[in-house]
């Protein structure tokens, strides 16, 4: 297994006497994709919270292997610093477009720290000197990339929130990957995609991977995208880690079965994961 | 010892005046998550509405003080609730779903209004009445300065805590008080389980008109003199005793009153008369940026 | 609650009838002791007087307006839906779109600007318009310096008015004490503007939007108070007087006098009016200065960092923007806009005083903003210009403007809830960037 890029220790987060994520440690392991899972509730957008700054954990620390910053400590560090400085970079599982921004706008927005930085407090920009012209044409380059990669740039004048739902999702992400994340953080993407768009979806994550090299943390509900995506997979429930391992090693495990349908339906379970491995 | 006493005394009925107006305030921001700035100037009305019934009755020679105040009372709050009601039906209703700036908006434009048409219909100048309730209780006298307790000031107090008894009451064991809370909670699903949700929004506006009207007549009572501009300024000291208290928390609008009236008394006489004001808004702004939930509003986790 | 009503038959006027009757009654109700009764001060003592023939006029008003109004809507709707089943749904909403888009808006602003231009020429000897449209574009530069902090940001100010006042006090107080000139004067107050936001926003921006506004209304009540109570800074409630006017560079405006005059230099004959239109241009170019920052702002990173923090301030968060420098630029650049603004009604008028800076100019300008469309800098003219032109066109009947004024704010909200131009311009297109044959 690689080095690990992002190392959990002992993360405990409560809410009043709840504790939403109780002692959970996890290595994300750079250039793979990391599925967190779990039945509703179990803690997993809560753990994503605390990895990129929404939340102070009660206890714990995530660290971050930067490769020119050297080790970070997410868990000190306000959030835009975590998108920012750690390029730890997240999208929500309720989609958070800019509603009435175009998508192109969306994914420029993306880019403010840099263009802020070339446009030298809007005075640059203001007067328009060559600089952040430069820059300006380098940010829409990236986000017309992107956008084609993501079969969106006929899209790209229209407003993100008139776009349907499936899309929006693809927004999201493209407008994460124009931050130049080193850990991109998906929160549920598959959630409200037919089967097809499902699909689409598992290949651009390989592709991310692979072509990018990036590396994946996500949270799923899609078992076909679990299974089938994932190389390591981390199972929550009540906020405890109860299993790590392959989606192999996973979908054979008792514990994780018990705690998706409880003891007498598990059997149904398997036969389904096994399906959705041979698809 | 005796000033801090009558400070204390004036500051709690100050406080008790507008608590009742905060409640108002706080009741409209939990049912539907607006500032309803006209609500001010709905005190400022009842007043106005308070002095004419002070008057006629006196012209009719009702010599009962008690009685007057009675019959003031109840007259003054139906008619301000059709006030509150006709507010919220006219002003609000139909913007119901609309961006967060909107209704603050019409709001704005119906306070404008309201002060505007009570200038018109009942002029621009400040109306004195006769003081309707004399003498009081020495309570304390020290270095020549009596502190006094006036009766007025025991009708404000007594008023207030028996209308809360019966407000809380209201809120917490009858029909109308579920659905209100339900309101709060979440207006799509109180819909869904078959409750007329303008109704109850009806309702709120109607009820808090009528606090905002006992408010009212107990300010002409006190001080016994009301101009169209009255509004404006308890408007805002209730509203800023609402989110002192923690804004859409019952208790939380009559505390922050409280301790609104107290800063004022007591600011006026040991630092400066002219200044109370800014003393005021300091503490809301304190209090914003070191709690902003209020003392007693429930803290806020942000969604994310 | 919506009521089915039925047009052709008889039936619907019954509906009707009883529909403006309940009006009626409320109206009754709410009329009784506001315009029934009355008290007036008649020898030390307030008595009651009773205007009964009056509320029946005002009832009979209300019981027939809201009739007709009932009549009107269901024929409207009654059209709409014969329409909508000719020409199918689509259409309808197409067609709605078309007729405000940008190029349309774009041509609209450019004839605004035109008539705005050519306004003091074709009406040199009238100072009552002028005078008006100085007024008009004053509140245009306040609306533009909020509209920043509210449309585009997203953030609740309903303490401008603050601004606006530290602004003209800071050109009073330089003018009449150290002697300055309204040009060395004017980036100065400005700056101090800019820092009064800068030192108001710090502490209350990291606060939710309600709150947001509450507090920036205590800022703008403190500053007045403030104003009104220190008088040996401000001059009270009396203000600051003979505040000098601007002169057209180094001439001043006055008959005549040891040095050239304004008039005498251009060989022209004396004339008030000369003062008037220098000053409506002034006003004129500060405003045009401060759109072009603006759109040129809009388009540029910062810009569309404060549109995105309106939109989702969570998700500018995650995509790594400091989201409270963002805020704090677009409050200190509205703060400036609104010192500068000051600065040129205290020159304008003369006179100011705390009375100027109230609650109510601060809603004003709030109302200017949401009514002209939240972030369309040609909807903040079309709003000052309705709002300025109302009062005055009720001066007539001068009693009432403050009651239309508020009517206005109401009708307007309630017609439409998006502001006058909601349409949004995008900051960039694709399209535009030679994006097809990408």
């Amino acid at each position: 297994m690689p080095e690990p890029l992002l190392s959990v220790e002992r993360l405990t987060m409560r809410f009043g006497g709840l504790a939403a994520i109780d002692d959970m440690s996890l290595d994300v392991p750079a250039g793979l994709i990391t599925g967190v899972i779990g039945p509703n509730g179990a803690g997993k957008t809560t753990f994503f919270n605390c990895l990129t700054g929404f939340y102070k954990p009660t206890t714990g620390s995530v660290r971050l292997n930067h490769p020119r910053h050297g080790a970070l400590r997410l868990e000190s560090l306000p959030s835009h610093e975590v998108a920012r400085l750690a390029q730890v970079v997240r999208t929500f599982q309720n989609i958070r477009t800019f509603p009435k921004m175009t998508v192109l706008e969306n994914l420029i927005v993306a880019q403010h720290n840099v263009l802020q930085q070339a446009s030298f407090f809007s005075l640059a920009g203001i007067l328009g000197l060559p600089s952040y012209r430069r820059a300006e044409a380098r940010a829409l380059e990236k986000a017309v990339g992107w956008l084609t990669r993501l079969g969106l740039i006929d899209k790209a004048d229209i407003p993100a929130g008139a776009l349907p739902y499936g899309m929006q999702r693809r927004v999201e992400i493209a407008r994460a990957l124009c931050v130049d994340p080193l850990l991109l953080c998906l929160d549920e993407p598959a959630a409200g995609l037919n089967p097809r768009e499902s699909g689409e979806l598992n290949e651009l994550l390989r592709r991310l991977v692979e072509e990018e090299r990036l590396t994946l943390l996500l949270i799923e509900h899609d078992m076909s995208v679990v299974m089938n995506v994932c190389d390591h997979i981390c199972v929550l429930n009540y906020g405890r880690k109860i299993a790590e391992g392959t989606p192999r090693e996973i979908q054979n495990d008792p514990q994780v079965i018990k705690a998706y349908l409880g003891e007498e339906e598990a059997g149904d379970m398997r036969v389904e994961m096994k399906e959705v491995m041979k698809a | 010892m005796a000033l801090a006493l009558q400070q204390l005394i004036n500051g709690l009925t100050l406080g008790a005046v507008y608590g009742l107006i905060a409640i108002g305030y706080t009741m409209v921001y939990g049912i539907i998550g607006m500032i309803n700035f006209a609500h001010g100037d709905i005190y400022m009305v009842s007043a106005f509405i308070a002095v004419t019934g002070f008057t006629l009755l006196t012209a009719f020679g009702v010599e009962s003080v008690v009685l007057a105040l009675f019959v003031v009372l109840v007259v003054t709050v139906l008619f301000t609730s059709v006030y509150g009601w006709a507010v919220e039906r006219v002003a609000y209703r139909p913007l119901r779903g609309s961006a967060r700036l909107v209704p603050l908006i019409s709001s704005i434009g119906m306070s404008i209004f309201l002060q505007n048409m009570v200038q018109l219909t009942q002029g621009a100048r400040v109306k004195p009445i006769p003081p309707m309730i004399t003498g009081g209780v020495d309570l304390l006298t020290v270095n020549g300065f009596t502190a006094r307790l006036s009766y007025s000031q025991v009708i404000i107090v007594l008023v207030t805590v028996l209308l809360l008894a019966a407000f809380t009451w209201l809120i917490t064991r009858t029909s109308f008080g579920r659905q209100q809370r339900a309101c709060e909670q979440d207006r799509m699903m109180t819909a869904l389980l078959g409750i007329d949700v303008d109704r109850t929004i009806s309702l709120t506006f109607m009820l808090g008109a009528a606090l905002a009207a006992v408010a009212g007549v107990m300010v002409t009572m006190y001080y016994g003199v009301v101009d169209f501009y009255i509004g404006f300024v308890a408007g805002i000291k209730a509203f800023t005793a609402a989110v002192l208290g923690g804004i859409g928390s019952l208790p939380g609008a009559m505390l922050g009153g409280l301790i609104i009236g107290l800063i004022e008394a007591f600011w006026s006489n040991y630092l400066s008369a002219e200044y109370k004001d800014v003393a005021t808004f300091s503490i809301l702004i304190l209090v914003l940026l070191f709690r902003p939930s209020g003392l007693l509003g429930r803290p806020e986790v942000e969604k994310v | 609650m919506p009521r089915l009503v039925s047009i052709s038959d008889a039936s619907g006027w019954t509906e009707r009838l009883k529909d403006a009757a309940g009006v009626a009654l409320i109206a009754l109700l709410l009329g009784i002791p506001m315009i029934g009764l009355t008290t007036a001060d008649q020898g030390g003592a307030l008595e009651v007087l009773t205007r009964w023939p009056l509320l029946g006029a005002f009832v009979a008003v209300v019981f027939c307006g809201r009739l007709l109004l009932r009549y009107l809507l269901d024929l409207l709707k009654r059209r709409r839906q014969t329409r909508e089943r000719q020409q199918g749904e689509v259409t309808a909403v197409t067609m709605k779109r078309v007729w405000l888009d940008g190029r349309v808006l774009s041509a609209i602003g450019w004839l605004v600007l035109g008539v705005a231009l050519v306004l003091p020429v074709v009406f040199s000897d009238n100072r009552y318009v002028v005078d008006i449209a100085t007024t008009v574009l004053i509140y245009v530069m306040l609306g533009w310096g909020l509209n920043v902090v509210v449309g585009l940001a997203g953030l609740l100010d309903m303490g401008h008015a603050a601004f606006y006042a530290v602004g003209a006090y800071a050109y009073a107080l330089l003018a009449t004490r150290f002697g300055w000139g309204f040009w060395e004067a004017l980036p100065v107050a400005g700056l101090i503007a800019t820092v009064f936001g800068l030192a108001i926003g710090w502490p209350s921006l990291r606060l939710r939007g309600d709150y947001l506004a509450i507090v920036t209304l205590g800022f703008g009540e403190i500053i007045r108070v403030v104003l009104v109570n220190w008088t040996d800074f401000s001059g009270g409630p009396n203000g600051i007087s003979q505040i000098p006017r601007p002169n057209f560079f180094g001439l001043p405006f006055s008959p005549s006098g040891d040095r050239p005059t304004f008039a005498s230099f251009f060989g022209l004959e004396f004339s008030p009016m000369h003062r008037i239109i220098f000053l409506y241009y002034v006003i004129l170019m500060l405003s045009l200065l401060t759109n072009a920052l603006v759109a040129r702002l809009r388009r540029l990173p910062i810009g569309r960092a404060w549109e995105a923090m309106r939109e989702d301030e969570i998700a500018c968060k995650a995509l790594g923007m400091d989201v409270t420098k963002i805020k704090l630029s677009a409050f200190a650049l509205g703060a400036m806009l609104g010192g500068v603004a000051g600065v040129f009604f205290a020159a304008r008028q003369g006179f100011i005083s705390p009375e100027s800076f109230t609650f109510n100019e601060s809603a004003i300008i709030l109302a200017i903003v949401v009514l002209g469309g939240m972030g369309s800098q040609l909807g903040v003219v079309l709003a000052s210009l309705v709002l300025v032109l109302i009062p005055e066109i009720g001066r007539d009947f001068s009693e009432y403007r403050m009651l239309l004024f508020g009517t206005a704010m109401i009708l307007i909200m309630i017609w439409r809830p998006a502001g006058i131009l909601s349409h949004r311009e995008p900051t960039l297109r694709h399209a535009a960037a030679g994006g097809e044959h990408a």
